[in-house]
């Protein structure tokens, strides 16, 4: 059974549990750490960084505002040259095609190239139900999927894990989907390396089928492109007769005049390498080279939705480098699985509200998964206003009265305070009353979680406008 | 040295945005506020009807009451011509916060964006608007300095703090380490996630221990009352103080009593 983000709890709840979990804090905090600080150096190699960031910003709102245009080009391309083209309006429809696609070849293993999109609809459940055993290729993706495990990052999905529990997962798994671990394997990265380089070489020579996503589509061509760093997306992109390719429709950009900025941009901010080591390119079939066949299967699954709102949309600028959930402050203490989908941190807090809306409980908890600090705001390669659309999406969730006691007592607060003489009251009672306040206290209700760490101030015998009207501002 | 304004030289009508949790909570920096811009010839006013510049409301999403709010600060401190204010996210609620909660009121929305460039974070007014880095103060104790988000990516005050504590006489100034990550505070943040915000926020006091400090300084006081309020509950008497606090004390006022004392100062 493929496990799924689905019946999660809402972030505040899953939050805590993940927090208390200091193995997963240790390994979250050491893996963001070590990438931050190879961005922080790739980054401020480039004299023209920011200027990278602006027009990568730019190239992508031009793409949204004029989207229908560069897709429908990108479908007469794709056709011209040998590939079909499949319009899925959400996740259901996208699973069917692919489930349709694979059956029409009579296979039932096939292989994976790491996609989030794939993760995000659950196109490997509804394989299986459909009796077709897809096997990931990624290491990351195949540790997340021999653990029986969900991702926790979009570039590095089992980031969450250390090698002595990956180690655990390839001796107790891979015997049960293939070639077993060798005798003896250590913890040591190079053997579990290896460990996994064979095993998924037998993956790679069998399979008829691959199916993989995209970081981009190059409108003018037809062009698909993916960046990867091990050589697994190249093997399951060539080696494949059938290429199933599924994208969603954001990742389109108009030439390769403007893929040349998002490949400058893309691995120095995701993993901090200058270059990817792969990045594999691909248009329609060609006759004795790669795949016979090409279908690209282009998904919406929200992703108008999310077009629609005027603040938001710039979320469908992302590139999916990771950036935001390495710098953010709250990621590294949860890790991803708190943010319940398979896009967690910064960017998982606007988009999964953008794609899905706010009438779930979970989904509306993830505007507040923030202490709006705006680190993420700053790695952003696409210039993402994070901290603006999370302020919006706050807005949203309180007008749709999802917080009726919350909106009472700070509609209660703002009142008085928009009214002098009540202010002034109640300044007066709090400095009255409050010296007498024990500081170790619990606080009750929804403020309780305020002193489960911490004391309180200690609150003045005199509050500052009292002293003002005491002594107008005298010093001395 | 100390810069004083020349005489006969009209000064500017300066008003003192003191925020609710200064007035209420903090009103030592407020105090200290007011005695320093004495100190440096800024005759300051409290215009008393002031309340709050509604940024829980905004950050929690309440863009109403925040317009309400944003009316209600108009009125209030419109006819100044700056508005200091000892708070980096209060300061910067004008300016960013502001004209979203007043879209689709195109009289209030005139209106800020005709008050927001008058206001003014202290740190900033002092070295930006008064010109002045050494302002006379003396401290005498070892200092770290927790650089808040809002100061740093909203109002964007750069070295600034780090100057004009540096100037300051007898001072131990040591940098915080890992000090550009957030507290954990985030306002509501710490009530609705409280085990991340906890979990923050022990990091943020851990480091603040590594540093040796007896006080630690910032430019917000809802970020230096979660950080307090752990360091106190776990039984480390480093102190918190607005940077202001430290800037207002002279060597009349001596040491700040129950601290200790830095050796090459006495």
């Amino acid at each position: 059974m493929t496990r799924s983000f689905l019946g999660w709890p809402a972030f505040p709840a899953a939050a805590e549990r993940e927090v208390g979990n200091r193995q997963l804090r240790e390994n979250v905090r050491r893996a963001t750490h070590t990438i931050r600080g190879k961005r922080a150096v790739l980054a401020a190699e480039r004299p023209d960084w920011d200027a990278l960031r602006d027009s990568a910003a730019a190239i992508k709102d031009q793409v949204l505002a004029d989207l229908e245009t560069q897709l429908l080009r990108a479908e007469e391309k794709v056709t011209a040259a040998g590939g079909t083209v499949h319009w899925a309006r959400d996740a259901a429809e996208a699973n069917r095609i692919v489930t349709e696609l694979v059956r029409a070849t009579g296979e039932t293993e096939i292989v994976k190239v790491k996609s989030m999109l794939t993760e995000e609809i659950g196109l490997d459940a509804a394989l299986e139900a459909a009796g077709i055993n897809a096997r990931e290729t990624d290491l990351a993706a195949t540790i997340v999927q021999l653990g029986d495990d969900l991702p926790s990052h979009v570039v590095v999905p089992a980031l969450h894990r250390n090698r002595s529990e990956i180690r655990d997962i390839f001796v107790r798994e891979m015997g049960r989907h293939g070639r077993p671990a060798p005798d003896g394997l250590t913890d040591d990265p190079a053997e579990l390396a290896e460990a996994a380089r064979l095993h998924l070489r037998e993956k790679f020579l069998g399979a008829k089928v691959a199916v993989s996503g995209a970081n981009f589509l190059v409108a003018e061509t037809g062009t698909l492109v993916v960046v990867e760093s091990e050589g697994n997306g190249r093997m399951c992109l060539t080696l494949a007769d059938t290429l199933i390719s599924v994208v969603g429709i954001e990742k389109t950009v108009p030439s390769w005049q403007d893929l040349e900025v998002f490949l400058q941009l893309l691995a120095r901010n995701a993993t901090g390498e200058r270059m990817a080591p792969y990045t594999s390119t691909w248009t329609g079939t060609t006759d004795g080279d790669g795949p016979r066949t090409f279908h690209l299967v282009l998904v919406d699954n929200g992703r108008t939705r999310a077009l629609a709102d005027p603040t938001g949309r710039q979320a469908l600028r992302c590139i999916r480098c990771g950036a935001c959930m390495n710098t953010c402050p709250v990621y590294e203490r949860t890790g991803g699985h708190a943010y319940g989908s398979v896009y967690p941190g910064p960017i998982g807090a606007i988009l999964n509200p953008l794609l899905k809306g706010l009438d779930d409980p979970q989904t509306a908890s993830l505007p507040y998964a923030s202490t709006l600090c705006g680190a993420c705001n700053e790695v952003c390669p696409v210039r993402i206003r994070f901290t603006d659309v999370l302020l919006d999406l706050r807005a949203q969730v309180a007008d749709g009265g999802q917080h009726p006691v919350e909106r009472a007592a700070l509609g209660a607060v703002g009142g008085v305070m928009a009214h002098q003489a009540a202010w002034k009251a109640a300044v007066k009672t709090a400095t009255t009353a409050g010296p007498l306040l024990p500081r170790r206290i619990k606080l009750p209700g929804a403020l309780g979680g305020w002193t489960d760490s911490r004391t309180l101030p200690a609150i003045p015998k005199e509050s500052f406008r009292g002293w003002w009207k005491r002594t107008q501002g005298d010093t001395k | 040295m100390m810069r004083s304004m020349p005489p006969n030289v009209p000064r500017p009508r300066t008003a003192l945005f003191v925020t609710c949790l200064n007035d209420t909570l903090f009103p030592g920096t407020g105090r200290a506020a007011v005695a320093l811009l004495r100190r440096l010839g800024v005759e300051v006013d409290f215009p008393p009807g002031q309340s709050c510049c509604g940024q829980m409301h905004f950050n929690t999403g309440y863009r109403k009451r925040t317009a309400e709010l944003a009316r209600h600060f108009v009125d209030t401190f419109g006819d100044y011509e700056e508005i200091v204010v000892p708070s980096a996210s209060c300061a910067g609620m004008p300016a960013e916060a502001y004209p979203l909660a007043a879209a689709g009121d195109p009289g209030l929305a005139r209106a800020v964006a005709e008050l927001a460039p008058r206001v003014v974070e202290l740190t900033e007014y002092l070295t930006d608007r008064l010109g002045v880095e050494e302002v006379g103060a003396y401290f005498p104790h070892r200092v770290t300095y927790h650089p808040t988000c809002h100061s740093l990516r909203a109002t964007r005050l750069g070295d600034r703090p780090y100057r004009l504590l540096r100037a300051v006489r007898g001072i131990d100034f040591v940098e915080l380490p890992a000090q550009e990550e957030c507290c954990g505070f985030g306002g509501t943040f710490s009530v609705k996630n409280p085990a991340v915000s906890g979990a923050m926020n022990g990091d943020k006091a851990r480091h603040v221990l590594e540093t040796g400090a007896s006080v630690l300084a910032a430019v917000d006081n809802s970020c230096l009352m979660n950080i307090g309020g752990r360091l106190d509950r776990d039984g480390h008497p480093v102190r918190t103080v607005h940077l202001v606090e430290i800037l207002a004390r002279t060597e009349q006022d001596g040491p700040l009593p129950g601290v200790p004392v830095v050796e090459e100062a006495r």
